[in-house]
């Protein structure tokens, strides 16, 4: 398919700092390559912007091939934008036409604190992570090979899946409730599936939680809205995993 | 147990929701099989059905515990949902200028909330309506009726009768030596011997309160249906959704849930709105 241009216009949310208050600002921008990438085109905004002596627009991005979950943007209504299972970094200006306006808002959550623009502090997650989403290795020198572990395939397979997440937030902005129960969840699964995790199993999960909760994170209700904007196909499964693990290790553990 | 997580955490409060919302779907059912007494029999056999039901809701020890248990369920439901739904909009302190939900989940569970704040309204009438009558202010009449024989004794005639609690009839007395109390239970006069008891005819409430001779009975009949495709939107999602709460979400048992739940959120409530309409339309 031969690559065509196309002419839009942007409703981008712009804030200075987490003090002041922001508005949506209109942007047009003419000659956008359908080939581009997101990103891209708003890197050609930012030349425009930088060309007009204005400051151009912050947003968040690294790895700009779907690993890392540093991009993030809510496109038209939808985390990471109109296509499904892709980071708004993999998403292409194909998805668009001619003429089209496109809303750019940040990730809302009062979790994630707008740092400038489209740019929000997730460090929430960092937090959640440390309290709990790890195995503890002890250096002793001999530590046995993972391969040696007879693990079900299965299990293995589910692991793999939850382990995929890349922590970007989609979900807590996709949600109604801003919960982040979809991230939290395949954390959870990702080690109470494997026999290396569960020996840490009850404490993970009851301070994992906790911290989801400290950090104002909402409760999930079940709406699946998360599951369809995950970039990475995370299933809501985990969440129910969660729930579980959560009731054993709350009626055990003793803590 | 961890320091009440299972009463603080946002994980316990979706077990309570599901909990709670599950032991009213049970609820749900055992209410509307003594409903359809009011259909499923007519006449006087009908009237005693339901009447005779009603007492037995009203006196069964074990029913009476459950009834406190769906008291608290709802007010429990309730107002755990209520926080939830508190807790979730300071979690969203400023909303998207442009949202697209629709393209990722259904709307029932999306508007769980308004849903339920709705079927409070619901319940709060409803009991005004019946329950309150019934259990407070206790003013629904004695099941009487008179007898007709073909051949007209005056004296049967005259005379009302009430069913009491050993199958039979007995006379009304008009005596001076006897005294009802509560309404339906039957004394002797200064004493604490009781002759016999009979039945409050909460079926004759409800009929009238749906028949066309009532004049705001078309408001009832519309206010419960309306009512009830509330219920229907609630359950269509919260029915499946409380097996996600409570960790159930298997490959296997998922398909089933759901058709379960959809069924269950679309003929429960159809069977309880087809009671008033039925009344109304046969009045
Ligand atoms: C007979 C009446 C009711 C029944 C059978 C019922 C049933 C249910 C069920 C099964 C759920 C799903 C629970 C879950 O997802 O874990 C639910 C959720 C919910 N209900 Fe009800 N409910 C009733 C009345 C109410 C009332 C009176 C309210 C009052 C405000 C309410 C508010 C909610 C809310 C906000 C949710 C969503 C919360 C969540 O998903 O965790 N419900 N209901
Ligand atoms: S679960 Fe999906 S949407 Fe949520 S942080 Fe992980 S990758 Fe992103
Ligand atoms: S920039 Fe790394 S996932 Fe998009």
């Amino acid at each position: 398919m031969a690559a065509k241009t196309i002419n839009i216009t942007l409703k981008i949310w712009r804030q200075k700092n987490n003090k002041t208050k922001g508005s949506l600002e209109t942007y047009k921008l003419d000659n956008v390559s359908t080939d581009s990438s997101f990103l891209e085109m708003l890197d050609q905004l930012n030349e425009q912007l930088i060309n007009e002596q204005k400051d151009p627009v912050a947003f968040d991005h690294d790895c700009r091939e779907g690993i890392c979950g540093m991009c993030s943007l809510y496109i038209n209504g939808r985390a990471h934008g109109p296509d499904t299972g892709t980071t708004t970094c993999q998403l292409h200006m194909r998805m668009f036409n001619d003429g089209d306006t496109i809303y750019v808002e940040p990730w809302r959550s009062v979790a994630f604190p707008i740092v400038k623009d489209l740019v929000v502090d997730r460090s929430s997650f960092d937090r959640i992570q440390q309290a709990g989403g790890f195995v503890s290795v002890n250096t002793s020198g001999r530590t046995m090979d993972a391969n040696a572990i007879p693990i079900p395939k299965a299990d293995a397979d589910k692991a793999f899946e939850a382990a995929a997440c890349i922590g970007c937030g989609a979900c807590v902005a996709t949600c109604k409730n801003g919960s982040a129960m979809l991230f939290v969840g395949a954390k959870v699964s990702q080690y109470a599936l494997l026999p290396q995790g569960k020996v840490e199993a009850k404490d993970r999960v009851l301070n994992m939680v906790r911290q989801m909760d400290e950090e104002g994170f909402g409760n999930c209700t079940n709406t699946g809205a998360c599951e369809v904007e995950c970039p990475k196909g995370i299933s809501i499964e985990n969440i129910a995993r969660m729930n579980r693990e959560f009731l054993k290790a709350s009626l055990t553990s003793e803590k | 147990m961890s320091n009440s997580a299972l009463i603080k955490s946002s994980i316990a409060k979706k077990y309570w929701m599901a909990l709670t919302g599950l032991f009213l779907c049970t609820f749900l059912v055992g209410h509307l099989l003594g409903n359809l007494q009011l259909i499923m029999k007519t006449g006087e056999e009908g009237r005693r059905a339901f009447n005779e039901y009603a007492y037995f809701m009203g006196h069964n020890i074990f029913i009476k515990v459950l009834s406190y248990v769906t008291y608290a369920s709802i007010l429990f439901h309730a107002v755990d949902g209520i926080m939830l739904t508190i807790q979730n909009k300071k979690a969203r302190p400023v909303n998207y200028a442009y949202s697209n939900p629709s393209a990722n989940s259904s709307l029932p569970s999306r508007w769980m909330a308004v849903l339920g704040t709705l079927i409070l309204v619901f319940i709060a009438t409803h009991m005004a309506n019946f329950w309150w009558k019934m259990k407070i202010k206790e003013d629904v009449p004695l099941h009487t009726y008179k007898i007709e024989s073909e051949q007209q004794i005056p004296a049967l005639a005259q005379q009302t009768f009430y069913y009491t609690h050993v199958p039979t009839i007995q006379p009304l007395p008009k005596d001076e030596n006897s005294i009802m109390e509560k309404g339906t239970e039957l004394f002797i006069k200064g004493s604490n011997i009781k002759i016999g008891e009979g039945y409050r005819d909460l079926h004759t409430v409800v009929i009238q309160f749906f028949s066309k001779s009532n004049s705001s009975a078309l408001f009832g009949v519309l206010f419960y249906t309306i009512s009830m495709i509330v219920l229907g939107f609630h359950l269509w999602h919260g029915f499946a959704s409380a097996f996600q709460s409570l960790g159930v979400n298997h490959a296997k048992w998922n398909p089933l849930i759901k058709a379960l739940g959809k069924g269950f959120a679309v003929i429960v409530p159809l069977l309880f709105a087809i009671i008033p309409i039925l009344i109304y339309l046969k009045s």
